[in-house]
């Protein structure tokens, strides 16, 4: 039985990466924002697991570490959202810009 | 021992993440794309089992799809969702953010095909009877624990967000 070659995971790792990226960049509603920026650290995390079938465990601790920095991201990305929607009652991105000269 | 990374599961699992993440990307209703972003965090959360890593697996059906995920629901009950429909869903500057990230789609499989050549061929087949020991190991062990204070770090950060969250959600502190 053939193994899947490290190539393959890091191809769906950046495919999955650059999908995020154009959520982020074209999309104006905050809270799809968030999601594709969640979906960049988990296809982060599956770069470091195909790499950690490499070069040993220390990859997946790494991962561990991202998972708990994306869980703090969307806590405070959320209370930001709604701290947002609470003095402007819009979720879009285009509306952002008190601090815009 | 026979490895499970067979080529169908890795194509199947592959295809239903990077499918169900462009659902994600171009739903107009948020709640639709909540629920393809937690088809996407599970199908890769299959990849983390063909990678040898099922604690990693545990964690992101536990805390991504389980976790993150509800809280994101959670935060779109709160906000009014009806004139999404109505008004445009891309913001101005789409087509020249699509070309800067097309741009970088081919700088990076560029990279990755011919720099792939210099990884070891190698593979460690980590045991996964006794995967979660390892990664305990690496993070409390008395000397193997090469993490203990990132991880302090870590915990000392998740503290923060949480007191930052209620902070910044409170009416008034």
């Amino acid at each position: 039985m053939m193994e899947i070659g490290t190539l393959h995971y890091l191809l769906v790792g950046a495919a999955l990466f650059i999908i995020g990226m154009v959520g982020v960049i074209t999309r104006r509603n905050v809270v799809i924002i968030f999601m594709s920026i969640e979906l960049m650290l988990s296809a982060v995390n599956l770069n470091l697991l195909a790499f950690s079938r490499l070069y040993g465990l220390h990859g997946q601790v790494f991962a561990l570490f991202i998972a708990a920095d994306a869980a703090a991201e969307a806590a405070v990305g959320l209370g930001i959202l709604i701290a947002f929607f609470r003095n402007r009652a819009t979720v879009n991105m285009d509306d952002v810009d008190l601090l815009k000269w | 021992m026979t490895p499970v990374a067979t080529p169908f599961f890795f194509y199947f699992l592959s295809g239903v993440a990077i499918l169900s993440a462009i659902v994600m990307v171009t739903k107009v209703n948020p709640v639709h794309s909540a629920l393809a972003l937690i088809v996407t965090l599970l199908a890769s959360a299959g990849l983390y089992l063909m990678l040898y890593a099922p604690f990693m697996a545990g964690v992101q059906i536990v805390l991504y799809a389980g976790g993150i995920l509800v809280m994101f629901l959670f935060v779109m009950m709160l906000v009014n969702i009806e004139h999404l429909y109505v008004e445009k869903m891309l913001n101005r500057q789409w087509v020249v953010g699509l070309m800067a990230t097309a741009v970088l789609a081919l700088l990076m499989m560029g990279a990755l095909v011919h720099g792939s050549k210099s990884l070891p061929q190698q593979i460690i087949n980590h045991t996964e009877q006794n995967n979660v020991q390892e990664v305990g190991l690496l993070l409390y062990g008395r000397t193997t624990g090469y993490y203990m204070f990132p991880f302090e770090i870590a915990s000392v950060l998740l503290l923060v967000a949480v007191v930052g969250a209620v902070v910044m959600a409170k009416r008034r502190v």
